[in-house]
Parts: C-alpha cells; sequence; structure tokens
C-alpha cells in the first residue's frame, strides 16, 4: 500500500548519490599550492613553461604532490607551507630572472585537496566568500563624466585640425560642460563647417545658434556614442584593474562590473589594504622629454653618466634594446593629454608601430616642439612606480601636428602591441573612486567559519534529539530526510560554486530549522488521521497527501521573500538569499521524498499493521 | 510523547478583541519608539567607516577615545566587540572624505603603543548607504506585493490581506524594538526581517489551509467556530515547529558570536511574536473581513449534486 514506484526510489538514492559526491571535496579541505599566471597579454602559458616549472622544482628537490595546467593558470599542489614558500621562490626566480621585469605572476594559493577524479567530475569544495577566507573587497566608482569630457577634448583637438586642413576659419572652439562649441564670422562659415564635420564627426549633434554677434555650432555627442565611450571607459578601467592587481600576485582576482559604471574588486587573501588600494590607484604615465644628443654621443660624459653622475639637467636612462641616452629633466609632455594607444604598422614602411592619440592641449604642445626641434631624439618615457623606462627615442622627421603621433622602430608586432597595452593600461579611461570597502582578517575569517559551522551542528543536535523524542521512529525518519536536506545544500552549493558567506552559513541553519515544518506537518497529520481511527497504512498515505498542499503553500511565501533579497540584496546579504532559496527547493524533496522513501520501506511492506512508532 | 492533546476547539474567537487590543497598543507602541528613537542603522546604510581591531591584551578605550578626538576624528563610536581585547571604532561619514579614513585611524591606533590586529574593515560611500537603504525598502515591498498576490491567487483576498497585515505588524514590531534598545540594524538583520516575513506568513497559511478545509468539510458551523477548530487542529504543529526553529536560532544567539547576533536577535523576536500575530491576529482579522462558506465551496457544490456542464440534472 505504502510503496514507491522503482523509479521514485532510484530517484532518491541517485540523488542522495550524487549529494554525497558532491559534498564529498569539502571533507579534503585545501592544501597549499602555488600559482603561476602571466602578467603581460603578450605572453600565454604553455606546456614548455610548465616543464620548465617542473624541472626547477626537480633540481631543488622539491616533489609536487600535483601539478594542473589550465589555460591561464599553472598551478603547483604541495606537501605543506613550508615547501610552498620554498617552491614560489624557485618558480620565481626561474621563471623571472630580472624582478624588476617581472613575465609572470607567482602566488602563493590554496587547492582543494580532493582526488582527482572528484575534481575531474568537477566536485569542488565550496566557494567561500571574503568574510570566510579573509581578503579585500573594494566597489569602485568610474566616472563617466570624466570619462566623456576627456573624449570630448580630444574630439575638439580633432574639430581644430579638421577646420585647418579645410580652410574653415573659426573664433575658437572650447570645451562647455558637455557640448563643444565653435564660433564664426558670418553664417556661410558655419555652414562650410557643418557639412565638413558632418561628413568627418559622424558621432556629434550639431544645434545652430547665435550668441552676440558671432555665429555659433554647439556639438554634442550622440547617446549612442556616449553609450560607447563609457563602456569603453569601463572595459578599459578593468584591463588597467587587471594589469596591476596581476603584480599584488593574488591567486584569484575577481574583477567584475557592476551596473553600468561600477567594478567590482576581490582580492582574497589579501591583509595589506593601503598597498593595494595603492597598486589600483596608481597611474603608469607616459612622459615626452627631448634627448641630450651632444651629451649622448660624448663617450666620457656617457661612462660617467653610466656611473651615476650624469651631467646637470639630464639623467640616464637605459633605451629599450639596451643603450644608453641622456634625457633632459624637462618634461614635454604627460600621459595625462594621452588618449589613446593603438598598436598597427606605420604607412610608408609597413613596420609594427604605436598610434598614440593626443588631447587638444597636447596636439599643441607637441606641434610646437616638434617644430622647433625637427632632426633632434625625442624620448618617450614610461614611468612606472616612480621608475622611468625609454620606451622609445625617435628622431623627429617633421613638425607633427593634429595629435596623432607614431612611435616606431626596432619593434615587433608584439613589442608593438605590449607598448600600446602598458600606455593604455597605465592610464585609466576615466577617473575612479573607491565607494566601498571590506577587509577581513585571515583570523576572523577562519573565526567566522568556526561559529557558522558550530551554530547549525547544535541547533542540528537539539532539532535531532526533539524530534526522535517527540515522534520516535517517525522522528527519526525526519532527521533522516533533514540530514539529505543538508547533503543537498551542501552538494549543490558545491556543485553551483555559489559563494558561501557568513549569512550563507546563517542561511543553512536557518532553512534547517523552517525545513523541519513540512516533517511536523506531515507527523501531525499522521497522528491526527491515526486519532480519527484510520488504520496506519491509511493513515501514513492521508497524512502525506494532506500535509502536501500546505508544505507547497508555506515554502513559497519564504520563497517569495527569497527572490526578493536576491534580487535587491548585494554582497554577503545576497549569499543568504541564495541558501534560502536553494535551502527551500532541498527541503521540499527531502522532507516529502526522501522521508516517505525511508516510511515505506519501514511500514510499506508489512500487509497487516496494527502500531505505527509515531509516539 | 504529545504535548497538545486537546479534545475541544478552544474558543480563540470569542476573545479576539482582546487579542487584537493587545496587538494593537504593542504596533502603536513600536511606532512610537521608531518614530522618537529612530532606527540605529549601521554604516551600510549611513555610509561611514568601522573598523575592528583586536588587542593583545584588553584594550583601553578611553585612552583610545581621547587619542583619535585628538587626531580630528569627531564623533567617532569606540566599544567593544565580543570580548574586551576587541575593539570596535565607527567614523560617521563626513563631506570629502574617502577610503583614506581607516588608514588614519590605523596610523592614530599604532601610535598609542601597543599595535592591535586589524580584524576587519569597512568602508561604505554615502552614495551606496544610501542605494542599500532604498534596496532594501524596495526588497519589503517586493515581499510584500508577492505574498499579497499568492495568498490573493492560492485563496481569497481576504486570507491575503489578514495574513500581511498580521504579518507586517510582526516587521514593526521588529524594528520597534530595534529602535527602543537601539540596537544595530544591519544588512543581516534586513534579511532576517525578511526571512521572518515569509516564515510568519507559513503560519498563517497553514491555519488558513485548515480553514478552507474545514469550510468545506463541516456544514453547519459557524465562522467563529470554524476558525476555533483549525487553530485548535494546527496549534500543535505550529508551536513545535516554530520552537524547532526557534532552537537553531538559540543557538545562533550562542555559538554564532557578534557577527551573527542581532541577526539572531532578530529572528527571536519574529518567530516569537509571529506565533502570536500569524494565529491570533490573522484570523479574527479574517473574521470581520466576513470570509464565508461561499468563498470556497461553490464550485465543489456544483459537482457534488451532479450537475453537468449542460445543467442538465442526473
Amino acid at each position: 500500500m505504502n510503496k514507491y514506484p522503482l523509479w521514485k526510489n532510484a530517484t532518491v538514492i541517485i540523488a542522495v548519490v550524487l549529494g554525497l559526491l558532491y559534498t564529498l571535496p569539502n571533507f579534503f579541505g585545501e592544501v597549499p599550492a602555488v600559482q603561476v599566471s602571466s602578467v603581460k597579454a603578450t605572453i600565454k602559458l604553455d606546456q614548455r613553461l610548465q616543464s620548465r616549472v617542473e624541472e626547477s622544482l626537480a633540481a631543488a628537490g622539491i616533489q609536487p604532490t600535483g601539478l594542473f595546467f589550465e589555460p591561464n593558470s599553472i598551478r603547483v599542489r604541495l606537501a605543506d607551507t613550508d615547501t610552498q614558500l620554498k617552491a614560489k621562490d624557485i618558480i620565481e626566480k626561474t621563471l623571472n630572472p630580472d624582478p624588476t621585469d617581472a613575465s609572470y605572476s607567482v602566488a602563493l594559493n590554496l587547492l582543494s585537496a580532493s582526488p582527482d577524479w572528484l575534481t575531474s567530475m568537477n566536485a569542488l569544495p565550496m566557494y567561500l566568500g571574503l568574510d570566510l577566507r579573509g581578503g579585500v573587497h573594494f566597489l569602485l566608482q568610474v566616472d563617466m563624466k570624466g570619462a566623456l569630457t576627456k573624449r570630448l577634448d580630444s574630439v575638439g583637438a580633432d574639430l581644430r585640425t579638421l577646420m585647418r586642413d579645410k580652410n574653415i576659419r573659426h573664433g575658437g572652439i572650447q570645451r562647455e560642460g558637455n557640448t563643444l562649441v565653435i564660433r564664426f564670422r558670418d553664417a556661410e562659415t558655419r555652414d562650410k563647417a557643418r557639412v565638413a564635420l558632418m561628413d568627418n564627426q559622424p558621432d556629434l549633434d550639431l544645434i545652430e545658434g547665435l550668441s552676440g554677434s558671432d555665429f555659433k555650432l554647439t556639438a554634442t555627442l550622440k547617446p549612442p556614442a556616449q553609450k560607447r565611450i563609457q563602456e569603453f571607459a569601463l572595459k578599459q578601467n578593468m584591463t588597467t584593474l587587471h594589469n596591476r592587481i596581476n603584480e599584488l600576485g593574488v591567486a584569484e582576482p575577481v574583477i567584475q562590473q557592476q551596473g553600468a559604471d561600477r567594478i567590482v574588486v576581490q582580492l582574497p587573501g589579501v591583509q595589506d589594504t593601503a598597498k593595494a588600494k595603492d597598486i589600483l590607484g596608481r597611474t603608469a604615465t607616459l612622459e615626452v622629454r627631448m634627448v641630450d644628443d651632444e651629451n649622448s654621443a660624448n663617450a666620457t660624459v656617457m661612462a660617467a653618466a653610466e656611473q651615476g653622475q650624469p651631467p646637470v639637467g639630464t639623467e640616464y636612462y637605459v633605451e629599450r634594446g639596451g643603450r644608453g641616452l641622456l634625457v633632459k629633466k624637462q618634461v614635454v609632455l604627460t600621459g595625462e593629454r594621452l588618449t589613446d594607444a593603438q598598436a598597427g604598422f606605420d604607412g610608408q614602411t609597413q613596420e609594427p608601430a604605436v598610434h598614440l592619440t593626443l588631447d587638444s592641449a597636447g596636439a599643441r604642445i607637441f606641434k610646437d616642439v616638434t617644430r622647433e626641434n625637427v632632426g633632434k631624439r625625442m624620448a618617450i618615457l614610461l614611468i612606472e612606480k616612480g621608475k622611468g623606462e625609454v620606451v622609445t627615442a625617435p628622431v623627429i622627421r617633421s613638425e607633427i601636428g593634429g595629435g596623432r603621433v607614431q612611435i616606431s622602430g626596432r619593434m615587433t608586432t608584439t613589442e608593438a602591441n605590449d607598448v600600446a597595452l602598458l600606455l593604455r593600461a597605465g592610464s585609466l579611461a576615466a577617473p575612479m573612486d573607491i565607494i566601498e570597502e571590506r577587509t577581513i582578517g585571515p583570523s576572523l575569517g577562519a573565526d567566522n567559519i568556526e561559529k557558522g559551522f558550530n551554530s547549525t551542528l547544535w541547533g542540528f543536535a537539539a532539532i535531532a534529539v526533539f524530534m526522535i523524542a517527540y515522534y520516535l521512529l517517525f522522528g527519526v525518519v525526519s532527521i533522516i530526510a533533514l540530514t539529505a536536506n543538508l547533503l543537498f545544500l551542501v552538494a549543490l552549493l558545491s556543485l553551483l560554486q555559489a559563494t558561501l558567506t557568513l549569512p550563507g552559513i546563517a542561511a543553512v541553519a536557518l532553512t534547517l530549522g523552517m525545513a523541519i515544518d513540512a516533517n511536523v506537518l506531515i507527523n501531525e497529520r499522521i497522528r491526527e488521521e491515526l486519532r480519527n481511527g484510520v488504520t496506519p497504512q491509511a493513515a501514513i498515505t492521508a497524512g502525506y497527501e494532506r500535509a502536501w498542499g500546505t508544505i507547497l503553500d508555506a515554502n513559497i511565501t519564504t520563497m517569495i521573500a527569497g527572490i526578493a533579497l536576491l534580487i535587491f540584496g548585494s554582497g554577503p546579504v545576497r549569499g543568504f538569499a541564495v541558501v534560502l532559496c536553494l535551502g527551500i527547493l532541498t527541503s521540499i524533496f527531502s522532507a516529502v521524498v526522501v522521508s516517505r522513501a525511508g516510511i515505506n520501506l519501514i511500514y510499506g511492506r508489512q500487509r497487516k499493521l496494527d502500531a505505527i512508532s509515531i509516539g | 510523547m504529545e504535548f497538545f492533546r486537546i479534545k475541544k476547539d478552544i474558543p480563540f474567537m470569542r476573545h479576539a478583541l482582546v487579542f487584537n487590543i493587545i496587538s494593537l497598543a504593542t504596533f502603536v507602541l513600536a511606532v512610537f519608539f521608531l518614530a522618537t528613537k529612530g532606527l540605529h542603522l549601521s554604516i551600510e546604510f549611513t555610509g561611514g567607516t568601522l573598523i575592528e581591531v583586536s588587542y593583545q591584551q584588553s584594550a583601553d578605550l578611553d585612552k583610545i577615545r581621547k587619542k583619535l578626538e585628538a587626531d580630528g576624528f569627531t564623533d567617532t563610536q569606540v566599544i567593544n566587540f565580543g570580548s574586551s581585547r576587541d575593539v570596535l571604532i565607527r567614523v560617521p561619514i563626513k563631506a570629502g572624505e574617502t577610503a583614506k579614513v581607516s588608514e588614519n585611524v590605523k596610523a592614530s591606533l599604532d601610535a598609542i603603543g601597543d599595535t592591535p590586529e586589524i580584524k576587519r574593515v569597512e568602508f561604505v560611500g554615502p552614495q551606496v548607504g544610501k542605494e542599500l537603504a532604498e534596496d532594501g525598502a524596495l526588497a519589503l515591498l517586493l515581499v510584500i506585493i508577492g505574498i499579497v498576490i499568492y495568498l490573493a491567487f492560492r485563496f481569497e483576498w481576504r486570507f491575503a490581506i489578514s495574513a500581511i497585515i498580521a504579518n507586517l505588524h510582526d516587521v514593526i514590531i521588529i524594528l520597534g524594538f530595534f529602535a527602543f534598545f537601539q540596537w544595530e540594524f544591519s544588512l543581516p538583520v534586513l534579511a532576517a526581517v525578511l526571512a521572518v516575513l515569509g516564515y510568519s506568513v507559513n503560519e498563517s497559511v497553514v491555519v488558513f489551509d485548515r480553514v478552507r478545509e474545514t469550510f468545506k468539510k463541516q456544514r453547519g458551523m459557524t465562522t467563529p467556530e470554524i476558525i476555533d477548530h483549525a487553530i485548535t487542529r494546527t496549534i500543535s504543529r505550529t508551536i513545535i515547529t516554530h520552537g524547532s526553529t526557534q532552537m537553531m536560532v538559540v543557538s545562533m544567539l550562542i555559538f554564532g558570536g557578534p557577527a551573527l547576533h542581532y541577526f539572531a536577535v532578530a529572528l527571536t523576536i519574529g518567530i516569537l511574536f509571529g506565533i502570536y500575530s500569524s494565529v491570533l491576529v490573522a484570523s479574527p482579522l479574517l473574521m470581520w473581513l466576513g470570509v464565508s462558506r461561499e468563498h470556497f465551496v461553490k464550485a465543489k457544490k456544483e459537482k457534488a449534486e451532479g450537475v453537468t456542464e449542460d445543467g442538465a440534472c442526473v
């Protein structure tokens, strides 16, 4: 009478087996590991690098317990933290012989200690949030207005060049807030300019106007163009952040877009917030300076400069490629004037080149300087962490106007890409502010896990004792169902790799406390049916069937609250909502299907059942 | 074992007026405290900086306060958190201040002498705080609308209205407690309040389910009698369920530490008042809104009397 068809029993068994399988990795804990990833966009990880890592470790007598190759990282699993630190040093030395120019980031990390066959079927331990493992969380707000004005400034420079090229006389181009205003003497010139602008600057909306005796053209960026610029600014800033964070050597940084103008940065394990903030806020800047050609050609001066005694007013630098040169201290132009850098090719020689775009002020300065210094050399320096490097020092062949500068010569395509990226990465497309910061120390994280775990454990134990005392065998089955619920919940969280936070653990405890409701409803119903004189077998059936509707209704209302929190919650509260929603789903299944399977197993076969153990 | 072997229905509805006056009084008190004292909102909502540090020995709060004040941090709050060695410092937000505040505070603390270990830093900009507060209000609204629509669809509008009034009154009472004691109202507490809202509605749902079932089964019972019957039949389950959930929450109160303390407190108040209001407030409301047999049994009746679709009688 109370028998489950085979498929239902099979479903329960399969669910429990899968639950066990995916919960399993959580019991193995984590082991120390070293993670290698590439810092430069141009350097990809390959099998050769992996063997290099292996060989260097073998040479030092370190036996890794595992080596994993992934597209973006190589992970080396090690026996203990001492070996981990030793291995990190060795790998660091092998891969980055020059610590000032690191190509790879070598970071300490923790890896799941579960056996490979589990990892290969995607069974991983739960993904712990920052409040449980310690680390830094930043929410950065990108100043989109800043991105737009920056762009308008560069459009202004383009317009000036355009007007000159087309021989259109204008009475000045100015940026006023979010618009560019161009003044003209007469309406004819304005119409001419208008036609020229419409052909060359499709992104601008033009409005004609009068101001005093002047004819005006007011240009604004079209909304789609604005949107594009803002999206670009965000992407650009994220790239910049990626590059900078790579230097920090964080194993699993999270850099995500949030909304239209925010970026979330999470750095697990990082404790030094001051340093993290410094690196996030830092800008690698570009500087253009003149080369002291006279002294650079003088061998004795150069020899002294190499010893650290350059002539007054100059600095000694080594150009990419190894040649030293003296650069004047006076800065012609800084990276603030740079609006874009793209890798490409020289129009005539087809050599790889980097194309720079300067804003209006920068373009003017550059034009003046190049006009006055034809035939001389100009150095383009990249200043990072207060340290400069001459990227290239080309000879000025002619006056360069229009704010478009091309750097070429002695570069491979890869290098051109690299330089363009560095220049772009160095500059943020738009200023950013930290609007939220959360730092959790590692001890607090471990403490939080313990507290959350203990709360759940003791609460569970108390419920178990009570349920068994009150409902006897049915209580035992209810607790088995509740255990299954916990198992499914942990397995689901592990499988989905949802972030587990402290409120998330609280939600696990709370859902368990609420999930028992379904079993109480069922058990009370069965008792009631028995009291009404129904036979035990019929009472079981009726109890489960009658309670089902109520259980569904009751859980849906909690589910509504969970979904609302999921939509509007952020950070740790979102973690709470995820667990609450998943917990409701698993609890319906385990309280109704799993407990029924248990009861059927115990009582279902007995044809003549006189009494059941329900207290 | 059985705690509640009740033979006769308990006449809850006879005292309905008394229950509602009690809850009205608590409700008015809660609103009063909310209005006069206001909620002590955490920095998540107001914006500001929060720093939790841990000292080797028990910390001298006065010294820390004086030092911070001397260094220009006005209106800071310095309290012990969990133990005498752990100190929580709250710095309110000021115009133009950025994430740098935490570093400056740290520098001031280090200057005192024994360098503390930083356990946690939270900085929330003013605009984020405002958004979180708005999102919280929106979440509450969404839960209310969602539950009303669901109950109206699943039962009847009278059930939806009385359930939501009863349970919102719980929410106000929880907030009233937080206002009266000036406990910190943080995001996890808000989450707890919303979870309790969903959970207490459960309670009303279980009773309402019984009301509906009894309406269908029992003829010749008056509405108050039916409600009394439904409450009496479910009271055992109500108390056991809430007791079980409360055991879990007590465990959180004991073992969860300061981080989960107010979360668990909010749940405790919510659960205790949830039992009361969902049973003794929602049901009288339902009665006064004029629920009756006809609201449920029409469709069933036609079938029972064997009327086919084209209206012919067999």
